[in-house]
């Protein structure tokens, strides 16, 4: 126990020395945590709609009225032909194409039904894909507006079709007509069924409640698992670790004192996190913040064991940067920080449950939003541990061998 | 105190052999010194005697503990100086002192007295990063941390190279003092001229020792009278007393040649030279050095 001491000594008298180090360590990522995720918004604002109104009657006026006033889109033009329209989305001007047909209003008023064609731009692939969402809502919703307002109480209402798809990928639809033609018995309430959904945990559906949670955890990631790595290595390459070889400095020791350093630097930097999650979102944990940071030590436990073996595989620090880039790219891309791990192949999510980070930042998420105890999270904190044991056991016989 | 029995160990999985079949004895309070150029397998040696590195063959035993199942009692007997520099740079000179005194469990204090004289000089810059000092501070601080826990044995692997030639002579005074307090010290070198500061020396050349014993031995093992040749066309008189058929071999020292004769060839030289435009050559009889016993061996 007192060799521990003096290795602890030593290691923060050589962290708290390292002024570039803790500046990297603990103020980059609050810095990072403040603006990664005013990036990470899925909400799509400022698509580009370009018209194509062959129909320039009163009702075609009161749909695009009401597409610009939706906010989500901007007008960037009013063409002719479908052809201008396309060239606009071929040279970028615009992201969505809508094309309203000759005779809309006579149609709709009289066969009850026309079609509208939208042609939407794939190359981003969110702002395709919420874009033509947003956009068929809006025209949705305007069906029924104008149902509701011709006062027709004829519940068949419904003609949609879609249409083939342009050459940029297409998500084309419908609008259902009205239905006037002389009905009979005016002023008969509809019929209608409605499914309205609410949102639980996050009611409005926001981002950064979901987002900053997940890159707190992406940040410690990087913090824990790198550092620690390049701290060891840096011994090896200095020749220091061989000097201490020849001491009577037991190996577990060593380990462990450097492995508590990075344990309370995480912590620190945990803590931050939360505080700029609170100062700058407003987000205040919702659970118990004992199950918060009980479950944290045990990650930090599993990433500071990758570390370690990431240490005893690499010679010089350009080395464990690499392999440690490999490893934090991986678990960023994947561990359901940005995409839905359940959307994933299966042979996908059983590779992606050997990922610490996919259970961290499950358990942050279930914390924070939902407020879960120990109980809620007993799967993913087990799965956790028994990694970190894996990874640590892994890398002290892999030191063994190599020294 | 140190055995070795037969020490080989090779790297890459056999293709290379760094030492080969290496016995030697140490004595106790003994300063001995391994003496030969870089890749000679030095530093293997060290770091097999240290239980950093384990023999393929052979047995070693360091203060009667064996290397391989008694490396943890070698760990806490013996000092280590590697021939890099390998203290924590970003540490001052107490600090990395007073680690490496409290790793071993005890404190500056305890051992000043073995330290004093070497600490002292370098006290006045304690607060330093090791980092930030010479190399002959560096050095300094290195055996001060090699010695803090008073071991019984010193391995000092090329302490002196990279060194200025002042530090290099206040080095060796210092290993001497250390020798009087009982330390038995193994030390390499590439330098020949540090060899006569040794109590006995090993010559070592590609894995391989060459020879054993004290300077004068080996010096006066030199089997053939050595002269020095010189004149002020250095250049040109090594080629022409390489030319030579009486010469037997000839090395280039300094401003001299250093020449071995076949029997009874060495009158006629300076004639020969004169007829090829050496005017003012001249030759002596000189000592051998262990520089010249080393090239003489591997010659032979």
């Amino acid at each position: 126990m007192k060799t521990l001491r003096f290795l602890l000594e030593k290691e923060f008298r050589q962290i708290l020395r390292n002024r570039q180090i803790l500046r990297t360590l603990l103020i980059a990522p609050v810095i990072q945590l403040i603006l990664l995720p005013l990036a990470a918004d899925y909400s799509v604002k400022n698509i580009s709609i370009v018209v194509v109104d062959n129909d320039h009657s009163p009702i075609s006026q009161r749909l695009i009225n009401k597409i610009t006033a939706s906010g989500h889109f901007r007008l960037t033009g009013y063409t002719a032909s479908y052809n201008e329209a396309l060239t606009m989305v071929e040279q970028d001007q615009a992201d969505i194409a809508l094309q309203i047909p000759t005779n809309f209003e006579r149609d709709l008023v009289r066969e009850n039904a026309k079609q509208l064609f939208i042609a939407v731009n794939a190359i981003e692939g969110t702002k395709a894909n919420l874009g033509g969402a947003y956009l068929n809502t809006i025209i949705r919703d305007y069906n029924a507006d104008i149902r509701i307002r011709w006062q027709s109480p004829n519940p068949t209402a419904a003609a949609p079709a879609t249409n083939p798809g342009a050459t940029p990928s297409t998500a084309s639809t419908i609008t259902a007509a009205p239905a006037s033609h002389g009905t009979p018995t005016a002023n008969t309430p509809v019929p209608q069924i409605t499914a309205t959904s609410s949102n639980w945990y996050n009611p409005y559906l926001n981002f950064k409640l979901y987002m900053v949670p997940a890159i707190l955890v992406v940040l410690v990631t990087a913090m824990a698992a790198m550092q620690s790595a390049f701290n060891i290595v840096q011994e090896k390459e200095s020749g220091t670790i061989e000097q201490i070889n020849v001491t009577p400095i037991k190996k577990h020791w060593f380990i462990l004192g450097k492995m508590i350093p990075f344990l309370v630097l995480g912590i620190i930097l945990f803590t931050l996190g939360l505080l700029v999650g609170w100062l700058f979102y407003g987000i205040i944990p919702v659970g118990n913040l004992l199950v918060l940071y009980a479950s944290l030590i045990v990650y930090l436990f599993a990433m500071l064991g990758l570390g370690l073996l990431l240490a005893t595989y690499s010679g010089t620090q350009q080395q464990a940067m690499s392999l440690a880039f490999f490893f934090i790219n991986i678990f960023n891309m994947m561990s359901g920080v940005f995409t839905a791990i359940d959307s994933m192949p299966g042979w996908a999510q059983a590779i992606v449950a050997t990922f610490p980070p996919s259970h961290f930042i499950k358990i942050m998420r279930m914390v924070v939003l939902k407020g879960s105890g120990f109980s809620d999270i007993v799967y993913p904190i087990t799965a956790m541990a028994a990694i970190g044991l894996v990874l640590n056991t892994w890398a002290v016989l892999n030191y063994r061998k190599t020294n | 105190m140190i055995t070795l029995d037969h020490i080989t160990k090779t790297y890459n999985k056999g293709q290379f052999t760094a030492v080969k079949d290496i016995s030697f004895e140490v004595q106790p309070g003994e300063l001995f010194g391994l003496i030969g150029p870089d890749g000679a397998g030095k530093t293997t040696l060290f770091r097999i005697l240290t239980t950093l590195l384990l023999p393929d063959q052979g047995r070693a035993v360091v203060n009667n503990f064996d290397v391989v199942k008694d490396y943890a009692k070698i760990r806490s007997c013996v000092g280590y100086m590697p021939g890099r520099f390998s203290l924590y740079q970003d540490l001052t000179i107490e600090e990395n002192l007073n680690f490496f005194a409290t790793v071993f469990g005890t404190t500056i204090e305890e051992n000043y007295d073995l330290v004093k004289d070497i600490y002292q000089q370098i006290e006045p810059f304690k607060d330093r990063r090791a980092g930030k000092l010479s190399g002959g501070m560096k050095q300094k601080l290195a055996l001060c941390c090699a010695l803090i826990h008073k071991p019984a044995v010193l391995f000092l692997d090329e302490p002196t190279t990279g060194v200025d030639v002042v530090s290099r002579k206040e080095f060796w005074d210092m290993l001497k003092r250390l020798k009087q307090e009982g330390i038995t010290i193994l030390v390499s070198t590439p330098y020949m001229d540090e060899a006569n500061r040794c109590d006995r020396i090993a010559l070592m050349q590609k894995g391989s020792i060459l020879s054993i014993d004290t300077p004068d031995g080996i010096v006066k093992a030199f089997p053939e009278e050595l002269y020095a040749v010189r004149s002020s066309q250095t250049h040109s008189l090594l080629r022409e007393v390489r030319a030579y058929d009486g010469t037997d071999s000839c090395f280039a020292f300094g401003d001299s040649l250093h020449v071995t004769f076949k029997t009874g060839k060495s009158q006629d030289l300076l004639p020969y030279l004169k007829s090829k435009g050496q005017t003012d050559a001249t030759i002596q009889p000189i000592e051998p050095g262990i520089e010249d016993c080393f090239i003489h061996l591997l010659k032979g």
